[in-house]
């Protein structure tokens, strides 16, 4: 009912502004939109209460507003807001002008005189909050208007010593966002007096109200982002925060003191009570390490995070941090840590036998020992020890960024990280072992903690025993026995998780090739040959074997010593993994053996990289194209198309570059073909079968642009232009075919007007490219335009296919780096001859384990797809945490697809498969009016189409009817 | 002068019996009520006869709290209510009014079954002390009466233990009770607000100890128990029904459900399935992670672990056993140790202290050929693990308490001597606040100076604040007005309106002084040079000269008049009235310097 009031309203609106517009705009006829500020004012007029008036506006709020119309609609709201004597109402008006001002397209500076008038009459605190908020948008909206800044940050000023904590919240934010940044230029410009923002922010650092205080530092700190140098004395004042009453001033004063830190790092300060000085940015780094045992968690967080970023910070600092002496009733003790690396120097293994192993030494002088060290001592001990888990990633990944920036820190880090993998709570074990693996450069593991770090091969979950194995990939062991270990365990893991077997072949690929000289002495023991009797050839299947002959033959890669251990059998079964699994086996130099491969040496540079350049030529070939006669450029199109795919299979690092141009030239030569059609010659009626191949190729080109423009990372805006173009070349065709096979005139009215809406958009979008379009096909359409606008489809027509036919063919730049995204399905294996059997009506669930390489945003591009025998196809958007991402590019979906059908007579097979959805009109810049009301997102999550793009697994299942 | 005043009866200088007497702004509130392990006679139970000799204890102190249920902190509490005679409240938190029972009735029956002890309180006593008991929440602030209040923080260390804040109008005293600020796999760590109470009692048990992280002590004993169990042997783990035995178990459960375990892992039963099921209940209480995955799983509903039948123990194959009591000195543990003490593979833990003459503590020390009773030796053949897990916390912790609290002084308890000593010097060092370590029955009396909250009329407050309000707004100001004292309430008002409520006429005061000046002209032109010397000085000033020659400055008279006796001499009669005394007194003394040689 509402809703049909609300159109009936609408409608004797529609009337009003039509008889207004009509002598003016003549020639236009979609303005049929009523004018807002109209609708509006009879509106409030109507209101009777001040609930009422609320009512309307609420209503108005929820509609954008065009920016021609926001300067009547804001004339009419002040006027409203002179009349009304409801706070709350006034308050939705104040709302509702900072909302409009921020309308693009719409200057705000003839508002401000009124805003800052009703400012000094308002009385209500809470209105007058809310119109400096609007005096902040406004404000932010002009960024080149010096003098109104400095209106506004004095408007600020008055109202800084207003009783309510709100109204000086908002003056301080505005402070921060407008004050001006160099005081001596708008002081000459000007004649206004500038003021030093910094000073008075400062001054509301001792403000009674936690809330003002913390609106104070959050100014200060926007001062910093817009550019401003702060003062170092502000480091003093943000110091003595650090132990005020209210969290959020300490997190706030926690992040400023970090940011003078960064400001001035070799600053010298006084320590307190006593004559030394030390530099800046180690006396702030002890102080964000005490706020690590701060009461609040808040604050704790926020400290762990910012010491990750202290880089300048000495080193003698940054080794307190993991530094905690300890006592035990007033004798020094050392930690378990430095035991271990005893044990481990003085050759002796494992301990914890003797009570009293860690029985104290030296005495400690009392006076000396300092229970809460103003320094950075322990800060990271206590953080890894927290109890909220938040605190401890934290802590975990700010010790891998000082890590990554000091070897010697992340040697000694070490320990702390492994002891890190048996926390309670999975996100800070996974967190530590990538933290491990990114620091792995810098450092060696010692046997004891790869024994620790080996312990967690047994994790039930998966995630943290990849995560684990990618570690090893990258780690450095020192020692035989430390391979060894590492060997044994990892066969552990598969005998225990035989689904891990790819992960671990991989793993030990890499184990193998990083220590040669480690594996030497093990090969004997692991192959077990003897050096008199031939013992059993092991079986070529197991997946143990398969591990440890990986290990091998990568360790043998560079250690050509190493097959002359080999026994025959090894031979033979080197030559079967390495055509079986040639990504895990490498080519061999191997006695009496020709090398089967060709050795491709890496230090070729890419220009002169001769595959590079025969992919270029042959592109520079094709763009010659058009002097060639049309027989002789289709043959030319399809060589080099063929080409172009096989040097895409034979060099993977350029097959994504191969595979884009000749996915273009094939667009190309479809559009040739299809212009050679004969059926252009004749009369349309005659030769309507022959129509199918040129609406097919268009539909095809169409087709292929989609997959050009989405399937491929690292795809530049100027390739989308010419992608974009193809397609509207392929949108001509179409309607040129339509044209021609279809009777009469009228359905051709509305596809006309939506193919010049198309070439309309094409021009708004790309209207900077388009002088590098020139002679093409969209330039001369765009020279036309006006004549095209005017006259009826049948001429639209010819002129379209002239113009398609004159069109020159556009050379296709191409990218730096561009890969093609691509899916494999793991799980299911679709090998299984068992039907999953479940009760018709009910759901089965499937896992779904599969590799997704250069997908850009596959939370919200990926797509599962389930088709059953039946043709239904079932589409399912997997959970964003689905998705993993184990390395960069590379992502990894493992979710569940639930499987429902009705009973079926025997078992069959359905197809699961990835699909990437994409959503062409996301490219489209939205209003900000838009972005900021509650009807956001919608528009942008609808997909358009999809592509497929992994090779469907068949599933074979077996609905059984229920049992009465 | 008001004070705060505190007698350890027990924990002064000691472990164990912890039982305090605090009496602050005339209420006495008792912390704790705790036996000693050590006594087996009267010292056991604190002495109550230091509170009164005769009469029910009810009518001296306001309340008892107790902090969580070890013994050693509420074991005297049936004694005391039931047979010394207390009827007044006795607050504690839920979880410790619910397991306290359990562990008081564990309590009496090995004196009275065990040992035979007559006079010893009875089950019905621990019933009829329990139903005095208020439970309390944490932060919740309870009124004992219309002065006292007091309020819970969380103390880690077991389930439900708390620290106190007693709090009589704007005097506290905070009570830690035993806590821990390091997390463990089941409670998080004791947390306090910056209260700032003008005193701290805090526990010391740890005062000279700096620990290591937990997780190496962690990871050892998983590793250990993991090694052995691969091996085949058999893991033998003696621990107290109660607090490290739920940390335990969580550790190990949490560990065969990562690593996918499936070898058996038994509790002996008995009073532990009790206790258990209130650690499910009390989720609350308990850390982060079990927090957070109860939704799905109650980490206290083990699925590894299972109650023990005495036939497992002969069962062939790999097993771990939880057995009580934790010292081996007697019951099902030291049955299962005789069992599996012969075989190499197996192994024990002993994850606490042993006390002397027990076998835990044989063994510990390295003793291989143990005697038992009958005349048997047993020799000792499997591996033997010392695993320390305690919840106290340590003295960073006690520092970082201390450092979150900010208290005016600190006194410390429940700890050694010696090592007080240390900390207390420390603490004075570092935090600059007095700090006291009395010994039992030494009083320790704390001078406080109570702030007096006055009300102020808003009439008066808004015209003070015209003159302007400065940011600094924590400043101490100047402020004019009268104190009005009624029904014991302060109020702060304006004079007049102090004079129409108390139905007074006003009345004028004014101090008059006359000032001697050697002048020898008339009394006119003294008055000019008066006049025209204040004009200069007092540039901010009204300064008028009358038509009848007196001078005024703002509402101050000034008359010159001749000397009767000397008339070389001129007496000015300076007048002003009480509003205004610091003006006046500043002209009077700026006059008595005399007036400036006028030019001739």
């Amino acid at each position: 009912m509402a809703a049909h009031l609300k159109k009936r309203v609408y409608e004797e609106f529609t009337k009003v502004v039509q008889q207004q517009q009509e002598e003016i705009a003549t020639k236009k006829l979609r303005l049929t939109k009523p004018s807002k500020s109209a609708a509006l004012h009879i509106d409030l007029c109507k209101a009777t209460s001040p609930a009422d008036a609320l009512q309307y506006l609420l209503q108005f709020a929820r509609k954008p507003v065009e920016a021609e119309s926001v300067e009547g609609v804001v004339r009419i709201l002040l006027e409203h807001y002179y009349k009304e004597n409801d706070p709350s109402v006034r308050l939705k008006i104040a709302s509702l002008l900072g909302l409009l001002s921020k309308t693009s397209g719409f200057s705000p500076d003839c508002i401000m005189d009124d805003a800052i008038n009703i400012l000094q009459n308002e009385k209500s605190h809470q209105v007058l909050a809310q119109l400096l908020d609007t005096l902040l948008a406004i404000g932010s909206k002009l960024p080149e208007n010096q003098a109104t800044q400095m209106r506004l940050v004095d408007v600020a000023c008055k109202h800084l010593t207003d009783t309510s904590h709100g109204v000086r919240n908002k003056c301080l934010q505005l402070l921060g966002n407008l004050g001006s940044l160099e005081k001596s230029v708008t002081k000459d410009a000007e004649g206004l007096t500038a003021r030093d923002v910094q000073k008075i922010i400062g001054d509301y650092f001792s403000d009674q109200d936690p809330r003002v205080r913390t609106a104070a530092i959050k100014a200060m700190l926007q001062l910093h982002e817009r550019g401003l140098k702060l003062h170092q004395t502000i480091y003093n004042q943000a110091c003595k925060l650090l132990s005020d009453d209210y969290e959020q001033v300490r997190s706030a004063a926690v992040q400023l003191i970090w940011v003078v830190s960064q400001l001035y790092p070799e600053s010298i300060v006084p320590i307190p009570s006593s004559n030394e000085e030390i530099r800046l940015v180690d006396d702030a780094f002890g102080k964000i390490c005490h706020m690590v045992s701060d009461g609040s968690w808040v604050v704790r967080v926020q400290a762990a995070k910012l010491l990750g970023s202290m880089e300048q910070v000495s080193s003698h600092f940054l080794e307190q941090t993991l530094d905690k002496k300890l006592m035990s009733d007033l004798r020094r003790k050392r930690t378990a840590h430095e035991r271990a690396k005893e044990l481990y120097s003085s050759g002796e293994f494992s301990s914890g036998r003797k009570w009293g192993d860690d029985a104290p030494k030296e005495e400690i002088d009392t006076g000396a020992v300092n229970l809460i060290e103003s320094g950075a001592c322990g800060a990271f001990v206590h953080g890894l020890e927290d109890e909220m888990y938040e605190v401890r990633i934290a802590a975990v990944e700010a010790l891998c960024m000082l890590a990554q920036s000091s070897p010697s820190f992340a040697e000694k880090c070490l320990d702390f990280l492994v002891d890190m993998f048996n926390d309670e709570i999975e996100e800070v074990r996974l967190q530590s072992i990538h933290t491990m693996r990114k620091i792995s450069n810098n450092i060696t593991l010692r046997e004891d903690q790869l024994d620790t770090v080996l312990a967690v091969l047994e994790d039930s979950s998966r995630d943290i025993r990849e995560a684990l194995h990618e570690l090893l990939c990258c780690t450095n062991v020192s020692t035989k026995e430390g391979i060894h270990l590492a060997l044994v365990e990892l066969l552990k893991n598969l005998t225990k998780y035989p689904t891990d077997r790819d992960s671990i072949w991989k793993c030990l690929k890499f184990l193998g090739s990083r220590h040669p000289t480690l594996v030497l002495p093990l090969v004997p023991e692991l192959l077990s040959t003897h050096p008199f009797f031939d013992t059993a050839e092991p079986d070529m299947d197991d997946p143990a074997y398969i591990a440890v002959l990986v290990l091998i033959f990568n360790a043998a890669k560079t250690c050509p010593t190493m097959p002359a251990l080999f026994s025959d059998h090894t031979f033979r079964h080197y030559a079967y993994l390495r055509d079986s699994l040639s990504h895990l086996v490498p080519a061999l130099r191997l006695p009496g053996r020709k090398l089967v491969s060709s050795t491709v040496s890496s230090n070729i540079t890419p220009h002169e990289d001769p595959s590079q350049q025969f992919l270029q030529q042959s592109l520079d070939r094709v763009y010659s194209v058009q002097h060639l006669d049309p027989q002789g450029a289709q043959e030319l199109l399809e060589f080099t198309i063929r080409d172009l795919q096989r040097l895409g299979e034979l060099q993977s690092e350029l097959a994504g570059v191969a595979d884009f141009s000749a996915t273009y030239l094939r667009c190309q030569l479809l559009l040739i073909k299809a212009l050679q059609e004969k059926l252009w010659n004749v009369a349309a009626p005659l030769y309507l079968k022959q129509s199918d191949l040129a609406s097919a190729a268009a539909k095809q080109i169409m087709e292929e642009t989609y997959k050009m423009e989405f399937m491929y990372s690292g795809v530049e805006n100027k390739q989308v232009v010419i992608i974009h173009h193809m397609r509207l070349q392929a949108k001509a065709l179409q309607l040129i075919v339509t044209a021609r096979t279809t009777r009469g005139v009228d359905p051709l009215f509305g596809m006309c007007e939506k193919f010049l809406q198309e070439v309309d958009f094409f021009q708004r979008c790309f209207i900077a490219d388009l002088p590098h379009l020139q002679d093409s096909f969209v330039d001369k359409l765009l020279d036309l335009m006006p004549r095209l606008m005017a006259s009826k489809p049948v001429e639209v027509i010819k002129i379209l296919q002239t113009m398609l036919r004159q069109s020159t063919f556009l050379h296709l730049p191409l990218p730096e780096q561009i890969h093609k995204a691509s899916a494999t399905i793991i799980e299911p294996a679709g090998e299984s001859d068992n039907p999953l059997r479940f009760t018709s009506g009910l759901v089965v669930a499937l896992d779904v384990d599969a590799t997704l390489e250069h997908v850009q945003d596959p939370q919200n591009s990926v797509k599962v797809q389930v088709l059953y025998p039946d043709g239904q196809a079932q589409m399912i958007h997997p959970k964003p945490a689905d998705f993993r991402n184990p390395g960069p590019g590379r992502h990894r979906l493992i979710t569940q697809v639930y499987l429902s059908h009705t009973a079926w007579t025997e078992p069959c097979q359905v197809e699961v498969r990835l699909l990437l959805a994409y959503n062409s009109g996301a490219r489209i810049p939205k209003s900000p009016w838009i972005e900021g009301g509650e009807m956001s997102s919608h528009v942008e999550n609808s997909i358009e189409g999809t592509i497929p793009f992994s090779k469907p697994v068949k599933v074979y299942i077996m609905p059984k009817p229920a049992r009465r | 002068m008001p004070e705060i005043r505190v007698t350890p009866l027990g924990a002064g200088q000691d472990v164990g019996r912890s039982c305090i007497l605090v009496s602050i702004s005339g209420k006495n509130v008792m912390l704790d009520c705790g036996m000693h392990m050590g006594y087996n006679d009267d010292r056991r139970f604190p002495d109550f006869s230091y509170i009164t000799q005769s009469g029910r204890l009810t009518d001296f102190l306001d309340c008892v709290i107790i902090s969580h249920f070890h013994l050693d902190h509420c074991g005297a509490l049936p004694y005391f209510s039931e047979m010394v005679g207390y009827d007044g409240p006795i607050y504690m938190t839920h979880p410790t009014q619910a397991i306290c029972p359990i562990l008081l009735e564990d309590y009496r029956k090995i004196a009275v079954d065990k040992k035979g002890e007559a006079n010893f309180f009875t089950s019905q006593m621990i019933k009829d002390c329990m139903k005095k008991v208020v439970a309390v929440h944490l932060h919740q602030t309870v009124q004992v009466d219309d002065e006292l209040e007091i309020k819970a923080y969380y103390a880690g260390h077991v389930l439900g233990a708390a620290m106190f804040q007693i709090k009589v109008g704007s005097e506290s005293v905070v009570y830690t009770g035993d806590y821990n600020m390091t997390p463990d796999r089941h409670l998080g760590a004791a947390w306090i607000d910056k209260c700032r109470p003008n005193l701290l009692i805090t526990e010391s048990t740890y005062a000279t100890t700096i620990r290591d992280s937990k997780r190496c002590r962690e990871r050892d004993f998983l590793k250990k128990v993991h090694e052995t169990v691969e091996r085949g042997g058999k893991v033998l783990i003696p621990v107290f029904a109660l607090g490290r035995a739920q940390e335990l178990c969580i550790l190990l459960e949490t560990f065969w459900e990562r690593m996918n375990l499936k070898v058996p892992i038994y509790f002996s039963t008995g009073l532990t399935e009790k206790a258990n099921h209130y650690y499910k209940l009390f989720i609350t209480w308990t850390n982060q992670k079990i927090r957070k995955t109860f939704v799905q799983r109650n980490m206290f509903e083990f699925k590894h672990i299972k109650a023990f039948d005495r036939t497992f123990a002969d069962n062939p194959g790999p097993m771990v056993v939880f057995a009580t009591p934790g010292m081996l000195h007697a019951g099902q543990s030291l049955q299962i140790f005789r069992k599996w003490a012969g075989n190499e593979k197996n192994m024990v833990i002993m994850p606490g202290y042993c006390v002397q003459g027990t076998v835990g503590h044989k063994i510990l020390s390295g003793q291989r050929k143990l005697e038992m009773e009958g005349r048997q030796v047993l020799e000792v053949k499997m591996q033997v693990e010392y695993m320390s897990f305690s919840a106290h916390a340590d003295a960073k912790g006690i520092m970082q308490l201390v450092g979150q609290a900010e208290p005016e002084s600190v006194l410390l308890v429940h700890g050694e001597a010696k090592k007080m000593e240390f900390l207390r010097q420390k603490i004075e060092q570092e935090f600059r606040v007095s700090c006291y370590m009395p010994a039992n029955g030494e009083t320790v009396t704390l001078p406080t100076s109570p702030s007096i909250p006055v009300g102020i009329s808003l009439g008066l407050l808004k015209r003070e604040m015209v003159q302007g309000l400065l940011p600094e707004a924590k400043k101490p100001r100047l402020l004019h007005g009268t104190l009005v004292m009624k029904d014991s309430s302060f109020r702060l008002v304006s004079s007049e309106q102090a004079l129409k409520e108390l139905g007074l006429a006003e009345h004028q005061l004014r101090f008059t002084c006359r000032v001697h000046l050697q002048d020898t002209r008339k009394e006119q032109e003294t008055a000019l040079r008066v006049y025209s010397h204040l004009k200069s000085t007092l540039k901010d000033h009204c300064v008028q000269h009358l038509p009848d020659g007196s001078v005024t400055v703002e509402s101050i008279l000034i008359q010159a008049a001749a000397h009767s006796e000397d008339p070389g001499t001129k007496v000015l009669l300076v007048s002003w009235t009480y509003q205004d005394e610091e003006l006046g007194s500043f002209l009077t003394a700026l006059l008595k310097n005399g007036l400036p040689q006028a030019p001739s």
